[in-house]
């Protein structure tokens, strides 16, 4: 459905997208996940054909962004990250234009509006629909956004960032409207926020430094991340000082961390890649005769790949600034 | 692609909300209520409505066509440049509408506002028919005339909008497009050198719009205020698209 090959996107020396290249197959939800300035609204704004490539191609239902960037236009429905709506308007009368805009049918203009506020829950409080878009709060606004997004029914979605400045109520709806689009939609989402794109997205990537840094579903990706593995356990023994010397014999134990908890202490057991040693420490306690209070593995999680590649990425950006200095 | 008419409804909407446009518009019509009354003493102006004038509106449209000059680029400024600013120009931008389409809806817009803020000058024809017996026609031509100079000069104000973020900067390059062809290019008509002399009395507003305000129809005028429009909104339609490759 959409296809991405070896874009690049130089903002004057600022090289905000690096070569990149991915495809997303039809009815499915993609989440472009990175930090802050990683390119990822960048490529977005490339995909709806409101900014041009430098280089590279990038196609929509077959239809390429530059050459035929009208067929795209009317194939996606886009949610900027700003939710840029006209104030003055209320609502009702800023969806009619949208879908005279996106070319809905006259006579279906009304009923399309009506579907859109209804999944979006613009029909909450009565009069939401004749408020004055200035006037509603952020969470309102959004989901304007969103009805405008989806009103004309286009096989893509790309929202960004549909779900920043929303509290966890709000988030849950939306990432529930989501996820019902998905069944009869292809969708772009773009967030910072790991939960909800664990959550709704069946494929991942990862940008960081304007270049992809891992792809893949959700369980794949804590997958990679799982590297490692760590055991956390508390046990008390008559001697104290016997214990990290025994943990540390364990094979495939390669590095033991110890604290005092009261007359406990409190293991942190590094283990090999994939090694899960907790029936070991079990048994070496079992053996021992050692009190256990507590036994469970740290799993990988995506937030540490983050964390980890926004470091790289900054490091990358540092020496990219440094050389075109 | 006729969603320029959909867009043009819009913009006619904001306008009517926003209190910018009344104000403009008070301006506009009160300026033009000073000059029918009490002329403007210190350029010379004689006040439209006083015994013994002739009982036309010719001095008016002339005072409205200076008027203009200011009140334009005020009405057109933010045409553009509020889009820019808030960022629903990322939303027309990917929507299946071309740039020209945007265009034509803003002008249209912006047009059928000025329509409107011109009628109630009616008022003082009105009032010059009770004392006197203006000839409809040449008032007519008049009208006409004004429509056009407003259509040129409106263009001028939506291709200055297109160029910038800022409304004040848009409006203030307009009025000197403007300001230079209706009041610079006079003394340049006056004192510059021959063949200058001749081409900036061919580009003087003033000049075309004179025949105008007197009744008459010239085809010289016509076409001069039109393809000013059109270039300028053509000029304007060019800005946006380069917006694309940016």
């Amino acid at each position: 459905m959409i296809e991405v090959k070896h874009l690049t996107k130089w903002y004057g020396r600022v090289l905000a997208v690096d070569d990149i290249s991915f495809h997303v197959d039809k009815g499915v939800i993609v989440g472009f996940l990175g930090p802050n300035g990683a390119g990822k609204s960048t490529t977005l704004k490339i995909l709806t054909c409101y900014q041009p490539a430098t280089s590279g191609t990038a196609t929509v239902d077959g239809y390429d962004v530059l050459g035929e960037s009208m067929e795209v236009r009317r194939r996606v429905g886009y949610m900027p990250e700003s939710v840029p709506l006209y104030p003055e308007m209320r609502v009702r009368e800023l969806l009619m234009f949208v879908a005279a805009l996106r070319d809905v049918p006259r006579g279906d203009r009304k009923s399309a509006v009506a579907r859109a506020a209804e999944r979006c829950w613009l029909t909450q409080p009565d009069d939401v629909m004749r408020r004055r878009v200035g006037e509603l709060s952020r969470g309102y606004r959004q989901r304007v956004g969103l009805a405008e997004a989806m009103l004309h029914d286009p096989p893509v979605l790309v929202l960004d960032e549909p779900t920043i400045g929303l509290d966890p109520a709000q988030i849950r709806a939306v990432r529930d409207l989501i996820r019902e689009l998905g069944q009869d939609h292809t969708i772009i989402l773009s967030s910072h926020i790991l939960a909800e794109v664990e959550q709704t997205c069946k494929h991942l990537i990862i940008i960081a430094g304007g270049r992809i840094a891992a792809a893949g579903s959700p369980g794949e990706l804590r997958q990679r991340v799982l590297g490692p593995s760590r055991i956390i356990a508390e046990v008390k023994a008559d001697d104290a000082a016997t214990i990290v010397p025994a943990v540390n014999a364990l094979s495939g134990a390669r590095e033991v961390a110890s604290g005092r908890a009261g007359s406990w202490t409190r293991l942190t057991i590094q283990g090999d890649a994939g090694a899960d040693l907790r029936s070991e420490v079990f048994k070496l306690a079992r053996e021992k005769g050692w009190q256990m209070r507590e036994l469970r593995r740290e799993v990988g999680s995506l937030e540490d790949f983050f964390v980890q590649i926004t470091y790289e990425q900054n490091v990358r950006l540092g020496q990219r600034t440094a050389a075109t200095a | 692609m006729r969603k320029a008419i959909v867009l043009a409804r819009r913009e006619l909407g904001g306008y009517f909300f926003s209190p910018m446009a009344y104000g403009i518009g008070a301006l506009f019509l009160a300026v033009s209520g000073g000059f029918f009354f009490f002329g403007f003493p210190l350029f010379n102006i004689d006040p439209v409505f006083q015994p013994g004038a002739e009982a036309s509106l010719r001095q008016l449209f002339m005072d409205l066509a200076y008027i203009m000059v200011f009140i334009a680029p005020l009405l057109t400024m933010r045409l553009m440049s509020e889009e820019y600013r808030s960022g629903t120009i990322e939303k027309l931008t990917t929507a299946p509408i071309s740039e020209a389409a945007v265009i034509a809806g803003k002008f249209i817009g912006v047009m059928v506002f000025y329509a409107i803020l011109l009628s109630p000058t009616l008022i003082f024809l009105a009032l010059v028919g009770v004392y006197g017996r203006p000839d409809a026609g040449v008032a007519a031509t008049g009208y006409l005339g004004m429509l056009l100079l407003g259509a040129a000069f409106l263009a001028v104000g939506i291709f200055t909008s297109t160029l910038t973020h800022y409304q004040i900067l848009a409006a203030v390059a307009a009025m000197a497009i403007l300001a230079f062809f209706s009041l610079l290019i006079q003394p340049i008509v006056a004192h510059a050198p021959e063949p200058i002399s001749r081409i900036a009395a061919r580009m003087n507003i003033m000049t075309y719009f004179k025949d105008f305000a007197r009744g008459m129809l010239d085809t010289r005028g016509l076409v001069y205020f039109l393809g000013a429009a059109a270039i300028f909104l053509f000029l304007s339609v060019k800005a946006l698209e380069s917006r694309r490759w940016r």
